[in-house]
């Protein structure tokens, strides 16, 4: 057992918990966007960001990644992480402001305009799909391209991969397309764009409402119409 | 090349080799690096060759060509042996007449370099200012060393380290030795080479260890590890065996970008020339050391110089760092012990085992000993590169070795670092350049790159330059580098287009800081150094912009206009040049140019012969 000490309390966790499990253990809550327990830890969106250490060595740290260790200080919300934290939205908000994920953080951490030039992308590349795709469907269907400013999550050259089973799963976890999934307006709502993946209840045949991971869902409502 | 079978047999090679060479018979040395190839270089090896051969000289004069001696202004050069004579910018007709002048040992008086201060001509290249004021113990085996001959490396004492070392048979010592040595590593950080090395020497070894050289030089305007792998590949091969012995790695990789084909080229030569005469391979000289060295070569993405993004890219997945802990040298590639140091730090390596630890503390300070190599460019007479003990003070390469100012435009700052570094202004030329205190003004180490600006150097555009080359190479891989190296960009660009306004200026320094504090790997964790930098010691220019709507060194294209000036002569050169026809004017008149029409190429500006333009 490692015990540190986080927010001042001491805390006793197993070899190789992460900081966020830890925090999490005693209740301290930390946002995250591109973290699920059911996913390995990839440390992307930054919002898990505590800070460790003292003094001069003080740093920032994503908790999701970061393996907790004996005698270490943490501190989920000291100042420094909350700038840090706010910055962190405000560019969120500024990128991808249609996400209901995105607009309850930056509600619940007081953030009330931003100051970036708005603009409106659809992906956040928290690396959440890619991430389901390889380890829980085991089809490594889509994985990230390019870099920078280019970053983008597809398949190679855009063509539709063979390994793609149409499940869906990279569209249900996705905390940026939520909105628009469950949105008023069939023709609006249904994203794919995250994947170039079609909904899959409209390609795939015999599929059933067992297999449907959208609730609501507005392709239904499509369908129907 | 039969391979030797034992120290011993090296020893006798070695011994054979320097009672063959003949200190008296002159050579031409012709500098042919990347650099100098692109000079012409290749023509004056050409016409010596020729000439040689027609002049039946081939006995008597010996041809060497090596790789960049570091005094790229004056590129093409010739270096003549022993004499030490140096010819600059030598033109390829003249060729002729040095090769005759080598024959009857003459110096052809009118080609040697002129000293601009006193206007007198230097014959030899060890009294040129440029390469007086350095101490070069790295670049000075540039000349003497032709890359793709193993003999002319152990002639100079090449691998004589090595075999020193495995006649120890003490790894230990070898690790004691560099870190009494006080190396600290080249590629930007500073870490403590010997503290690194002893890390991954107490790795169990399980699977085997791997020793990476990172020759991922992606900083634009640096070429020190450039230089260093075309000109001496064999001096990085032995101090990765140096290395190997002392850590107890048997893998060795030589990450090398592929914008370097002069650079793989030699380094496949050497490697396969050592590998034939036994150095390298199995049983290296008969002892049971075995290691063996290979190149993986990078796709030209600057974040893979970052360690952990290396890793996953020698691995063959896409380069992206990851969070430290576990560092490399306990989880590296593969996950095996991985230590990786710079290109630089390994050609250290051999010279610390030659001289001894003791000897190599003599030069540099304290806590930075040695030398580093800098690429000085940008605003300054002398270019090029130039090695320097740590310790020294910008100021001294700046004006000693780079010789100053072009013309009467004054020296305004110098970019250290390369793109993740900051400017440093003029007043604080008396730093000393180590690691310490370059981070404490704002900039960092970095590998070495050295870009001087003067007065018509914009900061803004500057801080604009470095951010649009960080936000493109950027991994992409955290939210708050890739995106705030975007933002900072689209700020600087409203700043230089005149749309900036002083709540700006804040939101830089806020965003700036947040980067900084929060990034995952170093390249993040630098990015806003440019802007920082340039905001702490430059933040009159970018009032000017905002207030004034003026670039005050007329650099940002959306906030000038060209002007000309009554001391026009009316020659029309520019009237002829101009892409956009906005310049009028007659004959022997002054001219004027169309402000609407004008599209600010800034063509009329350098043809002026009377710096007539001016730009408003």
């Amino acid at each position: 057992m490692i015990t540190l000490r986080i927010n001042g309390l001491s805390v006793s966790v197993e070899e190789g918990t992460t900081l966020l499990e830890a925090a999490q253990f005693i209740g301290f809550p930390i946002p995250t966007l591109c973290h699920h327990d059911g996913l390995s830890s990839y440390g992307a969106c930054r919002l898990c960001l505590v800070e460790i250490g003292e003094g001069p060595k003080a740093k920032l740290v994503s908790s999701c990644t970061y393996p907790a260790e004996e005698g270490l200080q943490v501190r989920t919300s000291s100042s420094r992480v909350m700038k840090a934290r706010r910055i962190i939205l405000e560019l969120l908000l500024g990128s991808c402001p249609q996400s209901k994920t995105v607009q309850d953080l930056a509600s619940a951490y007081g953030i009330r305009q931003q100051r970036f030039r708005q603009e409106y992308e659809n992906c956040i590349l928290c690396g959440l799909c890619v991430r389901m795709c390889e380890e829980q469907m085991m089809a490594k269907a889509i994985g990230f391209r390019s870099r920078g400013e280019k970053r983008s999550i597809g398949t190679p050259f855009d063509i539709q991969s063979e390994d793609c089973r149409r499940c869906g799963a990279c569209i249900y976890i996705c905390p940026a397309c939520q909105l628009r999934c469950t949105y008023t307006e069939p023709e609006r709502a249904i994203c794919g764009g995250c994947a170039n993946l079609p909904a899959p209840c409209l390609e795939k045949e015999g599929f059933d409402d067992m297999m449907c991971y959208m609730a609501p869902c507005v392709a239904c409502e499509i369908k129907k119409d | 090349m039969e391979r030797l079978k034992s120290i011993d047999e090296f020893q006798f090679l070695h011994d054979r080799l320097i009672a063959e060479r003949d200190p008296d018979s002159p050579t031409i040395i012709i500098p042919a690096g990347t650099c100098g190839q692109a000079s012409g270089a290749n023509d004056l090896i050409r016409i010596t060759k020729r000439e040689l051969l027609n002049k039946k000289y081939t006995d008597k004069i010996k041809i060497r060509i090596t790789g960049c001696h570091g005094f790229c202004e004056m590129e093409p050069s010739i270096l003549i042996e022993p004499s030490g004579t140096f010819y600059p910018k030598v033109d390829p007709r003249k060729m002729v007449h040095i090769v005759e002048a080598v024959a009857k040992g003459d110096v052809l008086k009118d080609l040697l370099f002129v000293d601009p201060k006193t206007g007198s001509p230097i014959e030899r290249q060890a009294d040129i200012p440029f390469f007086k004021k350095q101490v070069r113990i790295l670049l000075c085996r540039n000349e003497k060393i032709d890359p793709i001959r193993i003999f002319n490396y152990i002639e100079n004492d090449g691998y004589v380290a090595m075999a020193r070392t495995l006649s120890s048979g003490n790894p230990r010592w070898v690790v004691e030795e560099i870190k009494a040595s006080g190396l600290r590593g080249r590629g930007g950080a500073g870490f403590p080479t010997g503290l690194k090395w002893e890390r991954l020497a107490n790795q169990p070894n399980g699977n085997g260890k791997f020793i990476v050289c990172n020759a991922d030089e992606g900083d634009p305007g640096a070429y020190m590890d450039r230089s260093l792998l075309e000109g001496n590949p064999h001096s990085i091969i032995e101090g990765m065996l140096i290395g190997a012995y002392g850590t107890g790695a048997t893998k060795g990789i030589i990450y090398v970008r592929n914008e370097y084909p002069l650079a793989i080229k030699h380094l496949l030569i050497a490697l396969r020339q050592a590998n034939q005469l036994g150095l390298l391979g199995g049983h290296i000289l008969g002892t049971g050391f075995s290691f063996d060295i290979k190149i993986v070569r990078g796709a030209g993405a600057f974040v893979c110089g970052e360690e952990t993004a290396l890793i996953k890219s020698i691995e063959g997945t896409m380069g992206e760092p990851r969070q430290r802990p576990p560092f490399p040298v306990e989880k590296g590639i593969h996950g095996e012990p991985t230590s990786i140091n710079n290109v630089e730090t390994w050609a250290n390596i051999p010279i610390i085992i030659g001289l001894g630890a003791q000897e190599f503390t003599k030069v540099g300070t304290k806590e930075n000993t040695g030398t580093k190599i800098f690429s000085l460019v940008g605003k300054i007479k002398n270019t090029g590169l130039v090695e320097v003990p740590m310790g020294i003070t910008i100021d001294r390469i700046v004006n000693e070795i780079g010789d100053g100012k072009i013309g009467q435009r004054n020296i305004k700052a110098v970019q250290t670092g390369g793109p993740s570094g900051g400017c440093i202004p003029a007043e604080m030329f008396h730093l000393s350049i180590d690691y310490e205190s370059l981070a404490k003004a704002g900039s960092i180490m970095g590998s070495g790159g050295m870009i001087v600006m003067d007065e018509y150097t914009c900061m803004v555009d500057v801080a604009k330059y470095f951010m649009g080359f960080l936000k493109e190479e950027s991994c992409g891989k955290c939210f708050i580098c890739r995106k705030g190296t975007q933002r900072m960009y689209e700020i600087l660009d409203d700043i230089s287009a005149g749309r900036g306004t002083l709540e700006h200026l804040g939101l830089l320094e806020e965003l700036g800081s947040v980067v900084k504090d929060a990034s995952l790997c170093g390249l993040g964790q630098t990015s806003p150094n440019p802007v920082l930098s340039t905001l702490r010691y430059f933040r009159e220019e970018y009032i000017e912009h905002i207030q004034k709507k003026r670039c005050p060194a007329g650099v940002c294209k959306d906030l000038i206009t060209y002007v000309i000036t009554e001391i026009c002569t009316g020659c029309q050169l520019c009237l002829k040049s101009c892409p956009a026809e906005a310049i009028r004017g007659e004959k022997k008149e002054r001219h004027s140019i169309n402000s609407q029409k004008c599209n600010k190429c800034g063509v009329c500006k350098s043809v002026c012969k009377f710096d007539a333009v001016e730009t408003r």
